[in-house]
């Protein structure tokens, strides 16, 4: 009876403990293993997340063995420690939680979600902790991935959309880690050497950052911080990619029996914690990333009918990240659809957006802040990007005012400098 | 099979324990709040003071079975429709209105349902309330504006299905298992229809259904519920109920043989899907096979430790993916549907055999109580980091209530998971897994560069 009484307390308390996430403090340090880490202490729900990320990404592929950083992060949960693969996965449904992982050009980790009281918590984090560290690679685990990352290679290789984002990514970035993809040959290349070097070079203390949100306190982050990276190796802090070189301007066209056209038009544009990032977000809002308002939108979609879906963003990354104009449409109209789609960016790099646009831009951004920090799951991302890029600790509290101070001016000159039309380059996939 | 420590496995008991009575406590807290207004619309709030944001949505009861053949896509069609103005809001004005208040909107239609919702800081919950209920009763349906938009659904469907050989199998998938159900329609519309849907046919869409007595609305967020009903009073509450066409049942006529099917398109993996004719929940405090045909489907496909990842994926490399799907709620029908990739060297005769394997072993061998447990333990740590989401909250709320349950079924149907046994699950392996009500659809791969570019039947009218 007395137990009920805690419990239903306890419950009672999950719903006054709100506005834990207004006004976000984030808190950082180094781990005495040398991870950086970032944290955010909220009691609202009795859950834990926790990512760990490297500087581990495909840009760091060997040449001529696309996909080893995929593969790596990948194979962490086929065998580690004294554990095989059944045995992780066993032991991770058991405690309840949920592990994902991901390697993108720059990033790669692993994402962790586990109910915060202590015997889940400790036995997640030391599960994870293994997974980071004592990696086995085993062969059988390696081969049978190999083959499946093969098949799925020549499987996408058959999908209009999959094609186009390949040769956008390879012609806007010729010769450049960020324009290679995985192919059946180069999968098929690699060894268990590969991934066991990979492995060792990339995913040390020093290039960590861990993000950890959720019902912990400050000491239990520092010592699960610690826990978690402090038997990875140490290793070198960064290592220098290749410069980013404009491509010239060029059309490509790719040969597809799809019934739509699939486009991208764009061009490497910005690096994370680019002074121009908030210009170019505001802008871009009103040329095509504010959904239903943008300008793309309202041209492709809504008068013509060309495309149900047609977009534009910029993706900051550690080098310049592309900025991507994308849509789908009817194979025969392609032509029609392709011309508007450049007449609005001509249009809008010469004259960039009306006061009106540019307040209604600042309004949504502003206004809808709250909206993009309003789970624990949202703000893991957050801290995990502001620490991977060591972005100020004051990003979310900034960001109202850094947008607010944004002027029409200012967005024409940012766009003049990072979308230069003799360097874009138009991809169209399946077109007549 | 891994075994564990008994220190664990007590403090597991206990956390099962602790999620079981927090899910109790949260009945008896009365969160959700609801309220029926006098024109038969009800409001459902769900208070969660976590953000200052709110997430408002619409639900319709009316979804693509409740079309007729020759106007599939309607209720779809409809749904885009919805933004194209009132009275008083030009067309786009809804989403702008929503953009300049900060918030995202969309929309939704499946066969069951149609649905609306905006994700917006509170502030703008009011206005939001307002636009909604406006278009529930003002919507202006021009034939300018439908002659546009419906080529945007047509450019949809190209995308999702047309060009997509997994969607082709499985349009193809229903519309041979179910031979009189309205399920057998696609919800995106088939193109024929489309090409020949008018302006004047998603008029007399809106008029037969979208009224507040064929409507309920979900709030989750940072709202006092009390304030909200009496928004929604002053909102939905203007609207006028009108009587509703009648629905058949159209029950589908008990399927009497298997029935196989291909379908050819542009592709290196081939597919295949297997569709067994399943019971849905009907009484949800005394029905007992549907609770056991989902745990079944969690067995095999549930999580990364489930038989399908670790037999067929991992051990037997007989699949390059394997699933199992399973809604036992729903308006119409259910299915229980297998389906996969085979594996390299592998065919779609293999990965059938195999997944008939792993059916089979159930029927002989039964489950075990680990593979039980493990079931049991996904579901309870579902409850809990589901809460971290307005979104998936709300959405469990529409989602139950538009296929005809209620909320509070939610924590009834997830205790009454819990209770499911060995036994059950084996029992049901064996009465439902029958070639005779089994529908088998593959993937034939085409090579990309043999195939001939499609081109639209004829010339598009509107």
């Amino acid at each position: 009876m007395k137990n009920m009484k805690k419990l239903l307390l306890a419950f009672a308390l999950l719903f006054v403990a709100g506005a834990a996430l207004a006004g976000v403090k984030i808190e950082h340090w180094v781990a005495p293993s040398g991870a950086r880490v970032y944290f955010v202490e909220t009691h609202a729900l009795p859950i834990l997340d926790v990512q760990a990320d490297f500087s581990a990404g495909s840009a760091f592929d060997p040449p001529g063995k696309s996909g080893v950083a995929g593969l790596a992060r990948g194979l962490l949960d086929t065998g580690a420690g004294d554990m095989d693969e059944e045995k992780i996965a066993g032991r991770l449904v058991d405690l309840g939680v949920r592990l994902s992982g991901y390697a993108d050009y720059d990033r790669a980790g692993l994402t962790l979600r586990t109910l915060s009281s202590h015997t889940e918590r400790d036995a997640a984090i030391d599960l994870m902790r293994t997974l980071l560290a004592q990696p086995a690679f085993p062969e059988g685990p390696l081969a049978r991935e190999k083959t499946r990352t093969i098949a799925a290679i020549q499987e996408a290789d058959t999908k209009p959309d999959h094609l186009a984002a390949k040769r956008f990514a390879a012609a806007i970035y010729p010769g450049h880690p960020y324009g290679a993809t995985p192919t059946a040959e180069s999968v098929a290349a690699i060894t268990r050497d590969d991934i066991k070097a990979f492995h060792r070079a990339y995913f040390s203390a020093r290039r960590a950052v861990v993000a950890i949100i959720g019902d912990v306190s400050r000491a239990e982050a520092e010592a699960i911080a610690q826990r978690l990276t402090e038997a990875l190796p140490a290793g070198v802090a960064d290592t220098p990619l290749p410069e980013v070189r404009s491509p010239k301007q060029e059309t490509i066209k790719v040969a597809h029996p799809a019934s739509q056209s699939h486009i991208h038009i764009g061009l490497p544009a910005m690096k994370r914690g680019d002074p121009d990032f908030y210009a170019l977000q505001v802008g871009n809002y009103s040329l095509g990333g504010g959904g239903f308002v943008s300008r793309l939108m309202k041209e492709v979609r809504e008068k013509r009918g060309y495309a149900y879906s047609v977009s534009s963003y910029f993706a900051p990354r550690k080098l310049e990240g592309p900025f991507d104009m994308g849509l789908q449409t009817k194979r025969d109209q392609a032509g029609a659809a392709l011309k508007v789609a450049h007449d609005v960016l001509a249009e809008f790099l010469a004259q960039g957006p009306t006061e009106q646009e540019l307040a209604a831009a600042k309004k949504h951004l502003i206004d809808g802040f709250s909206l993009r920090i309003d789970s624990n799951a949202k703000l893991l991302g957050y801290l995990a990007v502001i620490g991977f890029y060591q972005l100020p600790l004051t990003y979310l509290d900034d960001f109202p005012a850094k947008i607010q101070a944004v002027t029409a001016k200012e967005v024409r000159e940012a766009f003049k400098r990072h979308v230069k039309p003799e360097n874009l380059v138009t991809v169209i996939v399946a077109t007549d | 099979m891994v075994t564990w420590g008994p220190t664990w496995a007590s403090d597991m008991r206990k956390i099962l324990a602790l999620a079981a009575l927090l899910a109790f406590a949260g009945a008896a807290a009365a969160n959700p709040f609801e309220k029926q207004l006098a024109n038969g619309l009800r409001v459902i709030v769900k208070e969660d003071r976590r953000a200052p944001t709110a997430v408002h949505m619409v639900w319709y009861r009316a979804g693509a079975m409740d079309e007729y053949d020759g106007w599939s896509g309607l209720a779809h069609a409809l749904e885009h429709m919805m933004f194209k103005g009132t009275k008083t809001v030009a067309p786009g004005g809804f989403n702008k209105l929503v953009a300049e208040a900060g918030g995202r909107d969309n929309a939704f239609t499946s066969e069951d349902y149609t649905a609306y919702f905006q994700i917006v800081p509170k502030r703008a919950l009011p206005e939001m309330m307002r636009l909604e209920a406006d278009r529930m009763g003002n919507l202006v349906l021009s034939d300018k504006e439908f002659a546009a938009e419906i080529k945007v659904v047509m450019e949809e469907r190209r995308l999702r299905t047309d060009d997509n050989p997994q969607a082709l199998v499985y349009e193809a998938l229903s519309a041979v298992a179910f031979q009189t159900h309205p399920y057998r329609r696609p919800v995106i519309g088939w193109m024929d229809d489309l090409e020949h849907m008018t302006a004047a046919d998603a008029r007399d869409w809106y008029r037969r259904w979208y009224a507040p007595n064929n409507a309920f609305v979900v709030v989750v967020g940072d709202v006092d519920h009390k304030a909200v009903f009496r928004l929604a009073e002053k909102t939905y509450g203007k609207l006028k109920a009108h009587a509703l066409p009648g629905r058949k049942p159209q029950k589908e006529p008990e399927q009497t043989g298997i029935k196989r099917l291909t379908v050819k398109a542009p592709a290196k993996l081939a597919y295949l899907a297997m569709a067994w004719k399943a019971p849905k929940l009907v009484d949800v405090d005394k029905d007992r096979e549907p609770y056991a045909l989902e745990v079944l489907s969690a067995l095999l496909d549930g999580h990364e430790a489930a038989r399908f990842p670790r037999n067929l994926v991992r051990e037997q490399k007989v699949a390059q993916s394997a699933g199992a799907s399973y809604d036992s709620m729903v308006r119409g029908e259910s299915l229980f549907i297998l389906g996969g990739q085979p594996g390299e060297g592998r065919t779609v005769a293999d990965l059938e055999m195999a997944l008939r394997g792993e059916i089979k072993r159930i029927q002989d061998e039964s489950v075990s109580a680990e593979e039980l447990a493990r079931v049991k333990t996904q579901l309870v740590a579902a409850q809990v980091y589901k809460r971290d989401s307005m979104m998936a909250q709300a959405m469990e709320i529409g989602f139950i209530e538009a296929s005809g349950y209620h909320w509070r079924d939610i924590d009834k149907t997830i205790a009454t998971l819990r209770t499911v046994t060995a036994a059950e699950v084996q029992a049901v392996a064996k009465k439902y897994f029958k070639d005779d009500t089994l529908t088998v659809a593959v993937l034939d791969p085409q090579p990309v560069d043999k195939a001939v570019p499609k081109k639209p039947a004829f010339a598009v009218r509107h």
